[in-house]
């Protein structure tokens, strides 16, 4: 317990805190409109998407495009158990998110045995193809309403469970990458062939990383499901798939808070500008396009290391020592 | 009994015999030399002990237990660590994340000690920090731990890789070319280093070198392989001499 409560750990805690009182306060005071008020639990759930995402992209090193496939087939598994279920909500909701987290964990499973034998961009075509074929049966599925939507999911969702929830994704996984195993999972990004070598069991962390990140995914597909209490499959296609990839490469490959600040900017971006209609789309291209070359900004990336990392920054210092 | 034991390898592509009819005991504890021209199949007699390919014909056993067939993995749990001719490191990992991947398998927390941070993470994070550092130490690299692995020098990514071999724990470490591209400082300097390793974790090494001042200076007995083909094998000052070996090398 001693090792948990370090400087760090409660900095990080009292972050945590004070964001949800922030939230809290701000609702309650009536600064939130409603329109801003509705952002909030998309935002969070887009943060879980780009969270879960960023370990195969950002950590594993596989490209994955049908992200939104693991969101629908958990989302459509949670929202199916809440519509024919008759609970009461605080046990019905958690066993909807554990159904639909571990539904899509099996997807997730599934779409990790022929990333074991692909690499890149045939990867992720396989991971594209199982997306849109996701989206294609569920549009012709009868018993989850087919192209019309489920219709008559209780709107469970709110700004402190999915806060609750986003916060244990980030935790959970920034303890896996920071864990034994996390590093066996970036050592296969880095070089599989040492890292076979090295005596990792290769084919175990890539199967665990997309169980993972399945797992977090269709838990963010429950939440997003009981927030609007209609589900379509339109919504799940190759863009929503991109869209959250952007979010990780936008944040830098392999940085947690990095997808953190992508997703909530992605997010609200489209809503913010929606007074500028014609102009919209154009200003949130200019924008992305500005970020991306940010990113690739060799000032601003030692900046943003200097503000993330001290041990970053002590690497840095004895660099330019060195450099004198 | 030899530590490990090779007999009649052989590996073919197609049509071509890469190596064939390749015989070695190494002696546990030995400084063991493979040098040949350029093409020779060196790289992939290492290819085959570490079951990247599988050889063809013939067999080979380390500690007595036959290895033939096995896969990577299973080798490197078996205790067979190896180095890269050109350097693979973690490039976008840390030089302590780098040894710490070497030691993954030393330690056994599960995923969900990671996950909720249980007494066993911080027991064996704490194990594995401190055998990091004495790796890392012996190759002088200790400070420059929290460097990217990309970043380093070249001649600190070739020591970095023998380190995070090391760190496997292994029985035989097989070296591929460890002092290609250094300059002469590096190379003596290196030669140190492995007769360092070998008399402190008291490792039974094979490399593969170039450099004839390196493997005449340090290796106690090599191997001379030619077009997949054993030409000689004994004493460097002898195998050197050998009017064959120098043919091979310098042409009639």
């Amino acid at each position: 317990m001693k090792k948990l409560l370090t400087k760090k750990n409660l900095a990080a805690l009292l972050l945590i805190i004070a964001i949800y009182a922030l939230l809290f306060a701000c609702d309650h005071l009536g600064v939130f409109n409603r329109q801003s008020k509705a952002l909030l639990v998309p935002i969070g759930i887009n943060i879980m998407l780009a969270v879960s995402l960023s370990l195969l992209v950002g950590f594993l090193g596989e490209l994955s495009l049908g992200h939104a496939g693991f969101m629908s087939v958990g989302a459509y598994a949670g929202c199916m158990f809440t519509i024919h279920m008759d609970l009461p909500m605080a046990v019905e909701l958690p066993l909807a998110m554990l159904l639909g987290g571990v539904v899509a964990a099996v997807f997730g499973f599934l779409i990790g045995i022929p990333a074991l034998r692909l690499k890149g961009d045939y990867l992720a075509i396989v991971t594209l193809a199982f997306g849109e074929i996701i989206r294609s049966v569920l549009n012709n599925l009868g018993l989850v309403g087919g192209s019309g939507g489920l219709n008559g999911i209780p709107k469970y969702s709110n700004y402190t469970i999915v806060y609750v929830m986003m916060v244990i994704t980030i935790i959970v996984i920034a303890n896996l990458v920071h864990s034994r195993h996390g590093r066996a999972i970036c050592s296969i990004r880095d070089n599989v062939i040492a890292s076979e070598a090295m005596g990792i069991p290769v084919v175990y962390y890539k199967l665990m990383a997309f169980v993972a990140a399945a797992f977090f995914a269709g838990i963010a597909g429950v939440l997003y499901g009981h927030n609007l209490g209609i589900l379509k499959p339109s919504t799940f296609d190759f863009n929503k798939s991109i869209e959250i990839l952007v979010m990780v490469v936008m944040g830098g490959m392999g940085s947690l808070p990095g997808a953190v600040i992508a997703a909530i900017i992605i997010t609200v971006l489209p809503e913010a500008l929606r007074g500028l209609s014609d102009y919209r789309m154009l200003i949130y291209a200019v924008v992305l396009i500005a970020m991306m070359l940010l990113n690739n900004n060799a000032r601003f990336n030692s900046f943003k290391q200097r503000l993330f990392s001290k041990r970053a920054a002590r690497q840095g210092a004895q660099l330019t020592k060195e450099g004198e | 009994m030899a530590l490990l034991e090779v007999k009649n390898l052989g590996i073919s592509f197609g049509g071509l015999r890469a190596v064939d009819g390749f015989n070695v005991n190494i002696e546990k504890g030995a400084l063991y030399g493979l040098i040949g021209p350029n093409g020779a199949g060196k790289t992939t007699v290492f290819n085959m002990l570490t079951g990247v390919y599988q050889p063809t014909v013939g067999s080979f056993s380390l500690d007595g237990e036959n290895l033939t067939g096995k896969s990577t993995l299973e080798i490197a749990h078996k205790g067979i660590a190896r180095t890269f001719q050109n350097i693979r490191l973690f490039g976008k990992m840390t030089v302590q994340d780098n040894v710490k991947v070497g030691l993954h398998n030393h330690v056994k927390y599960g995923l969900a000690s990671g996950i909720f941070r249980l007494p066993g993470y911080f027991r064996d994070e704490k194990y594995l920090d401190e055998r990091a550092k004495e790796l890392l130490d012996v190759f002088g690299l200790y400070g420059e731990r929290d460097y990217l692995a990309s970043n380093l020098p070249y001649g600190k990514q070739r020591k970095l890789e023998i380190a995070r071999a090391l760190a496997t724990g292994p029985k035989l470490l097989l070296l591929d070319e460890p002092a290609a591209g250094m300059n002469p400082n590096e190379t003596g300097e290196l030669m140190e280093t492995i007769h360092f390793v070998r008399d402190t974790f008291d490792m039974t090494i094979l490399l593969i070198e170039h450099d004839m001042k390196l493997v005449s200076g340090i290796c106690e007995e090599i191997t001379v392989l030619n077009f997949g083909q054993m030409l000689a094998q004994g004493k460097p000052s002898e195998v050197l001499n050998d009017p064959k070996v120098i043919v091979a090398y310098l042409g009639e």
